[in-house]
């Protein structure tokens, strides 16, 4: 088991430190790098969310608005105070995880669709604050003149360093979420994810645990903001709002939610077709995004990552 | 606030009651599913969408007199809510509450998408249906359209009483309800009972679409916000409760508009929303309480 996931790790490494190397030699895809640093962006928040609805099976639709305060922290706190980056991202991370801890606490001690619509409603009230306060978040327009990071003495002030940044963060994200699935916690959380009732007829403590991975995932999701915010050095509402959120769970749905790879493939294929590949539908993309993911949820429940599995018994079925 | 005078509250309170009137329809049509599947059905405010897109089709493009229009209208919202169960509910090989809730959101956008197809991305306007010249009453301004609003929840409530106690299918969704295994050990086709619901709830949705739209006209974005608030009143008054979805829906109202009057207009949206999470962290069974609560079913 360890022995294989090292291999498809290291193939995973390989691809991504070679990716823009290769795409820089190709010029039709000049874009793609730039891409590849949302879909990252979007990996961190969705490999959190998928322990969270893959591993405990829980339901979130209020990532987007922890992804928001994220970006708003550092974006406020950098642009109006002028304090350091590095500081607005862990002061981020703070008050997303004591937001968590507030939203989560009550509401995970009900059943699922409670959480599903407690989530949504805080998602939607945060969006509401975006864009009333205008004093400091600009309003609906948004606002500018967010710093971008650097590194020591690096500045990361070109697509390619961000791209490194970006992913080296996204590949120590995946590796301590592996750990954590593969230690007491993540063995817990697929006991939760199978029968609550005997998780806790075996000791385990259901709400302690879906609220510590809940708040994990949340803190992920702020900590992709901060990086979103300082890349793009301008945020409005419209990149938090309700439908962000539907993609998010269209990722991890499209990818495969009982799985981390599938986090993965996910944001980086919604990614590229929000970005580049669906320009041709304008707005009508939606019925795309609505059309993957009832079929996705039809006919292949364990998304992309699933296939190979389906094609393995399909084979041995025929022999 | 000093600055509101009695009228001012009189006002607020009837455009709150007309507004909760919209959320108790929606409430009732999520309940109905609710009982019936243990489905929340994200998609429930894309029905009243839909009932105000396609009355304003049929009425004000295709020039059907209002009454033919009005039936067109709700049996195709109802057609649609049939085929969402057939071809997006039941096909789900393993219905957990997870996957029904991801395919519920995913029918919300495809139709939401499909509106923007079909009737373009501007608000429609409807025609009142007994002209915009207003009441006066304590100095309160009454839209005759308010009245029919509000007499059309007691319709539905009416017919859907009447429905559920005297006649035979009403009394088999709710041996469906309250157990289905032993529904279908009767001789009750439950696939056929949770079709039904689906329908049902979709033509109500669209009564609701069809009466609100020439008040505060329609856009096919509206659903969401409508199917959020139609649930906060579903869980402030307590969740499969028929008479709580009626008193939910109408506090929700009146709490909503008294807010946007009051307190400010700019977070109009956020009221329902704050109460929403509240009930759920302080009094998850609702004002009229329900059995279910807290019982930890599937997840």
């Amino acid at each position: 088991m360890l022995k294989i996931q090292k291999l498809h790790i290291g193939i995973f490494a390989f691809f991504i430190i070679s990716f823009p190397f290769v795409i820089s030699r190709i010029p039709a895809l000049g874009n793609y790098t730039n891409i590849m640093v949302f879909a990252g962006i979007y990996t961190i928040i969705t490999i959190g969310l998928s322990l969270f609805i893959g591993y405990a099976g829980q339901i979130s639709l209020g990532h987007a608005a922890f992804f928001g305060i994220g970006a708003y922290t550092s974006g406020i706190l950098t642009a109006r105070f002028g304090i350091n980056p590095w500081m607005c991202l862990i002061i981020g991370i703070f008050i997303v995880s004591v937001i968590a801890f507030l939203v989560g606490a009550p509401s995970l001690k009900l059943k699922g669709h409670y959480l599903a619509m407690a989530t949504l409603a805080f998602g939607i009230i945060v969006y509401i604050i975006f864009n009333q306060e205008l004093e400091y978040t600009g309003g609906p327009d948004g606002m500018t003149g967010i710093p971008g990071l650097s590194l020591f003495a690096l500045k990361l002030n070109s697509v390619e360093k961000y791209y490194f940044f970006v992913w080296g963060i996204v590949f120590a994200a995946f590796l301590f979420t592996i750990n954590l699935i593969q230690s007491r916690t993540g063995r817990a959380l697929r006991a939760i994810h199978a029968s609550e009732a005997a998780a806790s007829a075996m000791g385990i403590n259901v709400p302690r645990f879906k609220l510590i991975v809940f708040i994990y995932s949340a803190i992920l999701a702020s900590l992709a903001g901060s990086l979103y915010a300082h890349y793009i050095n301008f945020i409005n509402p419209s990149s938090f709002d309700l439908f962000f959120a539907i993609k998010l769970l269209i990722m991890i749905a499209l990818g495969g939610m009982h799985s981390i790879w599938g986090a993965i493939v996910g944001a980086v294929l919604i990614t590229f077709l929000n970005y580049e590949w669906l320009h041709f539908f304008k707005e009508f993309e939606v019925i795309i995004y609505g059309a993957i993911l009832l079929l996705v949820t039809i006919f292949l429940p364990d998304g992309l990552v699933g296939i190979p599995g389906i094609i393995k018994k399909f084979v041995k079925r025929k022999l | 606030m000093d600055g509101a005078s009695t009228s001012q509250i009189l006002q607020y309170l009837i455009t709150g009651i007309t507004i909760g009137s919209i959320y108790a329809m929606v409430a009732i049509g999520f309940n109905i599913i609710y009982n019936v599947t243990d489905i929340i059905n994200f998609a429930q405010g894309e029905f009243v969408m839909l009932g105000g897109m396609s009355m304003v089709l049929f009425h004000v493009i295709l020039g059907i007199p209002i009454i033919i229009a009005f039936l067109f209208t709700i049996i195709l919202v109802t057609l649609v809510g049939l085929i969402v169960d057939r071809f997006a509910i039941r096909p789900i090989r393993q219905p957990s509450v997870l996957t029904l809730i991801i395919a519920t959101i995913a029918v919300s956008i495809l139709l939401k998408g499909i509106a923007m197809f079909a009737w373009g991305k501007d608000p429609l306007d409807l025609p009142a249906f007994s002209g915009r010249t207003p009441i006066q009453l304590f100095g309160a301004v009454i839209q005759p359209q308010y009245l029919w609003v509000i007499g059309l929840l007691v319709v539905t409530v009416l017919i859907l009483t009447f429905f559920f106690e005297k006649t035979i299918i009403g009394k088999a969704m709710r041996a469906c309800a309250d157990n289905p295994d032993a529904a279908s050990l009767v001789g009750i086709n439950v696939k056929k009972m949770i079709m039904l619901s689906f329908s049902l709830s979709a033509g109500i949705g669209a009564i609701a679409g069809i009466v609100i739209t020439p008040i505060s006209l329609m856009e096919y974005d509206r659903g969401a916000m409508l199917a959020i608030k139609g649930f906060s009143a579903v869980i402030l008054g307590g969740l499969g409760s028929f008479p709580g979805a009626i008193v939910g829906g109408l506090l929700i109202g009146i709490i909503e508009s008294l807010g946007a009057g009051l307190i400010s207009s700019g977070y109009k949206d956020a009221f329902a929303l704050i109460v929403l999470l509240g009930v759920l962290f302080f009094k998850p069974s609702g004002l009229l309480g329900n059995i279910e609560i807290s019982k930890i079913k599937r997840f």
